[in-house]
């Protein structure tokens, strides 16, 4: 029996192969076909998503590949957290399908883009239905693929070019982890299957080392795809992609995978807490450096990168310290403010055609529904009540807090500070004061801007269900039955308030009130101001390190091969042949020779001989005596 | 009548030789059109085989048995197995379709074809040979025509890339022969009948001595480091379509020998020998792809790539694992269809451009769509992108080997990573980046090209979504490999 689930990936998957076939005389309707299969899929997701509100759930498989006798299925699953998932990629996908006919208006390359994002939708939803690690890795890959596309889709650009490379191979090096991580579970435990991944699975194991190892290194594949601390470097890169795509792909949904995966194996985390440890620490680690470098940034997409980034790492640290739900509850409301943020700046881009900030400022008054689409989402990620990153941020808090890592809770603390800093930071410059370049902006067409008042509304209100108000719907939703005690912590949401108002109160200080002001602190701080804005120059240590080192074993690799192996080779033809000379020589001149003078020792005896043969009775009749009479004489000893 | 389809399939492209032998020189398109149809039957008959073959047994079938010389013992045998029959079907297919891309050949057409025909013969016969000196024949067979088809219709270094082929391969094969006449002399009565020699059990000092006699022949052929530096010479001199059966076919004949004569005559010896062969695979999987990495040279970029993969069959088979073994079958067919592929698409650029420098090309896509399309769509496949077959073999590979060699494992990973980096760097320098204004008037692939690519990518996603297609074939075979082999390692 197929249910309908099915579909839900499959109908892009349709949308992209009809595109990519048709594409040619579909031309503009490509983004009809691509529009309708997202909302199809909106509409499906949403009634699984009802279904499983409900207490229901989705598993169907097949069996797609026999290991070792074991069979490995492939299938699609729903539980509450896919639901989610389902929700957040379908409606925030089709939302940035519409957009992007705004956006992409007039790109030669118009059909192909709807074509990739259809792939994309197709490949993530893939994702987040797997039933098995396996599967899941594939549908990863998948999704990378997707973005190494949509990065450089302008590829005549060779900078584009390059930020797709580097996203692919950055990301395929947590991969291997995760493959590795993936093989080490199968046989530490015998399954992939995510119906098989509880607790009393884990606990039957706990302490094993294997499974230690393999925890950290089915989180390396997170790290990668999430963008964390040491391989964040490729998502700033990656916003050489057209902006829906960094909406779509580099904010709301493929970076989230990530934590999706971490969330999907909470059980195998929960159970070590080593790796736990490890992952709060990344977490944190990554949260408050990048946060760091998007405080002097200059372009517009490269702070939400960062903050992004950040994000990310805010969800991370959620779950390494045990915040199942509070992180994934900020996944979701990250995705409707992030995405809005860059749809928005898209939307600046658009109209103003610049992406530097140096050359923005006053759009306020010019593309009013941008602007205060923006307002509202930047209050929404500052984590100003009622908006939805309040919410989820402070119940990330106040897991931190509780959990007892000091220096986490407080780490996060100040990146929330900074968060709201440089959220505001970007929307005062890029609003507020007066246009410093030569711009003659518009506001984008309706077909972009309802997609941003939508956004708006969510960001606003898609905090409202894991708020206290409807009694942490959310949460109990998604724990399915076994509720985390959400404590309500006074101290923790004072002081988040406080850093948000601090953040917001310094940047319109320093950006509204006394806009000369942040350039002498440049100046003042200027360690503090260079690192941030060189982002601590770990690219600069990739490319003098691992990149260089890569390069050099290449290149000498290939030297070996030529000057040793093949020269070996060529060697030992060409010593043949000189041998086979030496050979020819001999044969010519000894072994010839030998058979020459063994003719000629003949022909010289011979000659001697002749003498004797004379032909004449008498002669042989004397030599005959001559002879008996040496014998007589012999014998007879006289 | 009873049609005895495994002969069909080893003469018909020798009766097609012999036909355009007769034809009067200069008739071009009456030969291209005889080489085509003799292939092209080839393949229906494959086919048909592919319909009627027993996915349920394990032993062979379509046996053909007839006593030759009788003096010798030797027997006329062919027969078709799950070991064997992906690459009979992966013959016959690159051997149509390499054909179809020799039009463009257009000198000293005649014996182009004829001689193509006769490797086509060569190839299938090693295949489905169960007598060794029958085996060795047609193994040689395949050494000759190959020789003249680099030597003669090759690039500028023809001479030099033909007789190091030549030369590397016989010395190989020189080996084998005294490891086949080793056996043939050990065993009771003399025989060179592969089926009677697996039911014997050498000593294992004897087994290994015949190991590594074979080994020769077959890892030059495969090609395994450090026996590779032949491949990426003949592969650069070599015309396109030469290249295609050199990567897809002529390499697993070395890995093939493994399988049919070197594990199931001499499983004790191959039990021995299977960590030094794990550490050959490990070395060849990283070590052609940092050096495929390092290749200015597209076509030679594509040829140390072949010894990054091949290396996975290689440890696929060091391994005695179900998950491995079968997945170091389905990798040379899934390389024989990449690679040929690939090979295929370096032709194609080579035709127009008049180069392989890969630094030479840039934006290329721009100007061929559908050429680049089908570059990164076959690329891809070769970096193991899921979902598409690449990815399978290698997989069970590493499922199957993990267990067994964990350190192996890991570190042929590395083999994964490499293939990303060397693959996408190439689709970098070729088809993205600003256009080279040189190339403003490439004109895109032609309608033959594209029909000798779609076969090969339909397989491509074929096995990569749904691995069973092709599984179900090899299957049972595997198993009884490795249920004889488990016996006689045991005792």
């Amino acid at each position: 029996m197929v249910t309908y689930p099915v579909f839900i990936p499959l109908i892009p998957l349709a949308s992209f192969a009809i595109i990519v076939f048709f594409g040619k005389w579909l031309k503009e309707k490509s983004a009809w076909v691509a529009i309708l299969a997202s909302a199809a899929s909106c509409v499906l997701s949403l009634r699984a998503a009802w279904t499983v509100a409900q207490g229901g759930s989705f598993h169907q498989s097949f069996n797609w590949l026999m290991i070792n006798n074991i069979p490995l299925e492939f299938g699609i699953a729903i539980d509450p957290l896919s639901a989610v998932m389902l929700f957040v990629v379908t409606f925030i996908g089709t939302l940035i399908v519409i957009y992007s006919v705004g956006y992409m208006h007039e790109d030669p390359r118009y059909a192909r883009f709807f074509a990739y994002l259809s792939l994309f939708l197709f490949s993530m939803l893939g994702l987040v239905l797997s039933s098995t690690l396996v599967q899941i890795y594939l549908f990863w890959e998948l999704v990378g693929l997707c973005s190494y596309f949509l990065i450089g889709f302008w590829f005549e650009k060779k900078s584009a070019a390059e930020a797709g490379r580097k996203a692919f191979i950055t990301n395929r090096i947590g991969d291997i982890g995760f493959f590795l991580g993936i093989v080490t579970f199968f046989y530490a435990t015998g399954t992939v299957r995510f119906a098989d991944i509880r607790p009393e699975l884990i606990h039957a194991h706990a302490g094993s080392a294997v499974l230690t190892a393999s925890a950290l290194l089915l989180f390396c594949g997170a790290v990668g795809k999430s963008a964390q601390f040491p391989l964040h470097v490729w998502l700033p890169d990656a916003m050489e992609g057209p902006t829906p795509v960094s909406a779509l792909i580099h904010a709301a949904t493929m970076v989230a995978a990530g934590i999706y995966l971490v969330a999907r194996l909470f059980p195998l985390f929960h159970a070590f807490p080593d790796v736990s440890q490890v992952i709060a620490i990344i977490g944190t680690v990554t949260a408050l450096m990048a946060a760091f470098f998007a405080l002097t940034q200059m372009d517009i997409k490269k702070v939400l990168a960062y903050s992004t980034i950040s994000q990310l790492g805010y969800m991370t640290a959620a779950l390494g310290v045990g915040g199942m739900t509070a992180g994934t509850f900020h996944l979701m409301t990250h995705a409707f403010f992030k995405a809005l943020l860059f749809l928005g700046a898209g939307s600046v881009i658009h109209g103003s055609g610049v992406q530097d900030m140096n050359e923005m400022g006053g759009l306020r008054k010019t593309m009013p529904i941008t602007f205060w689409t923006f307002v509202m989402a930047t209050v929404a990620i500052a984590g100003i009540p009622p908006f939805a990153g309040f919410w989820s941020k402070d119940e990330i808090l106040v897991r931190a807090f509780e959990s007892g890592h000091r220096i986490i809770f407080w780490a996060l603390v100040l990146t929330a500070l900074m968060t709201s800093f440089y959220m505001f930071r970007l929307l005062f410059l890029t609003f507020f004061g007066k246009t410093r370049g030569h711009l003659h902006p518009h506001e984008s067409p309706l077909v972009m801007t309802l997609p941003l008042i939508i956004l708006a509304f969510g960001s606003a209100l898609i905090g409202l269900p894991g708020s206290p108000w409807m009694h942490h719907w959310f949460q109990n939703f998604l724990a399915a039955g076994h509720p985390e005690e959400i404590g309500m912590n006074s101290f923790v949401v004072t002081i988040s308030i406080a850093t948000s108002v601090a953040g917001f109160l310094t940047a319109f200080a320093l950006y509204v009130l006394k806009p000369e002001l942040p350039k002498r602190f440049a100046k003042k701080y200027w360690v503090l101001y260079e690192a941030s804005k060189n982002k601590l120059w770990i690219d600069e240590f990739y490319q003098a390190t691992v990149i260089g080192w890569f390069k050099a074993v290449s290149k000498n690799a290939f030297v070996f091969d030529a000057e040793v192996i093949d020269r070996t080779v060529n060697e030992v033809g060409l010593k043949t042949i000189s041998v086979s000379r030496i050979k020819n020589w001999i044969d010519q001149y000894i072994v010839d020779g030998l058979v020459n003078l063994t003719g000629w020792t003949v022909r010289k005896i011979s000659a001697v001989l002749r003498l004797i043969q004379t032909g004449y009775i008498h002669n042989y009749l004397f030599v005959l005596l001559l002879g008996l009479l040496v014998i007589v004489f012999a014998v007879f000893n006289i | 009548m009873h049609l005895p389809i495994l002969s069909c399939l080893v003469f018909l492209p020798l009766v097609g030789m012999i036909l355009i032998m007769l034809v009067p020189r200069g008739r071009d398109n009456l030969i291209r059109g005889i080489a085509t149809i003799a292939t092209a039957l080839v393949l229906g008959l494959t086919i048909k085989l592919l319909a009627a073959f027993d996915q349920t047994q394990s032993g062979m079938q379509f046996v053909e048995h007839a006593q030759w010389i009788r003096e010798l013992n030797v027997f006329y045998h062919l027969g078709v197995d799950g070991i064997s029959i992906l690459m009979i079907f992966a013959t016959a297919l690159l051997g149509f379709l390499a054909c179809v891309a020799s039009f463009g050949i257009t000198e000293r057409t005649k014996e182009y074809f004829a001689l193509y025909l006769l490797l086509e013969t060569g190839m299938m016969g090693t295949f489905l040979s169960l007598d060794l000196f029958l085996f060795y024949i047609f193994w040689e067979v395949v050494l000759v025509p190959m020789y003249f088809l680099i030597g003669v219709w090759g690039g500028p270094r023809k001479e030099y890339a033909a007789i190091k082929f030549f030369l590397y391969t016989l010395a190989g094969s020189m080996f084998m022969l005294i490891g086949i006449l080793a056996l043939y002399f050990n065993h009771t009565p003399h025989t060179f009948d592969m089926i009677e020699l697996t039911k014997n059990s050498f000593a294992l000092y004897f087994q290994q001595l015949v190991f590594l006699a074979l080994f020769f022949g077959f890892a030059i052929k495969v090609p395994i480091f450090p026996f590779h530096t032949w491949l990426p010479d003949a592969h650069v001199e070599a015309p396109t379509p030469i290249s295609v059966l050199l990567a897809g076919v002529l390499l697993k004949m070395g890995t093939y020998g493994f399988f049919r004569i070197s594990y199931p005559i001499l499983p004790q010896a191959a039990h021995w020998f299977g960590p030094y062969m794990g550490v050959l695979a490990v070395i060849g999987i990283v070590y052609g792809g940092f050096v495929a990495f390092a290749q200015k040279d597209f076509k030679k970029m594509v040829a140390y790539s072949s010894v990054s993969h091949m290396g996975f069959v290689l440890l696929g088979l060091a391994v005695f694992t179900p998950a491995a073994m079968n997945g170091a079958l389905l990798q040379m067919f899934n390389h024989a269809m990449i690679t040929g592929g690939l090979f295929l698409l370096v032709g194609v650029l080579y035709d127009r451009a008049h180069t392989r420098e890969m630094d030479a090309f840039g934006g290329v896509w721009s100007k061929m769509p559908v050429y680049g399309s089908i570059l990164i769509f076959i690329s891809l496949a070769s970096l193991g992108l899921p979902g598409l077959s690449g990815f399978v073999s290698e997989f069970m590979v590493l499922m199957g080997s993990y267990p067994v060699y964990r350190w192996m494992t890991i570190a042929s990973c590395i083999g994964i990573l490499l293939a990303a980096a060397y693959l996408l760097y190439m689709i970098q320098r070729v088809l993205l980046g600003p256009l080279n204004p040189k190339w403003s008037r490439l004109p895109d692939i032609n309608k033959r090209e594209i029909f000798t690519l779609v076969p090969l990518m339909i397989f491509i996603l074929a096995v990569g979504v749904y691995p069973k297609i092709a599984l179900q074939y090899i299957g049972p075979s595997i198993e009884h490999l490795l249920h004889l082999l488990a016996g006689k390692i045991a005792a």
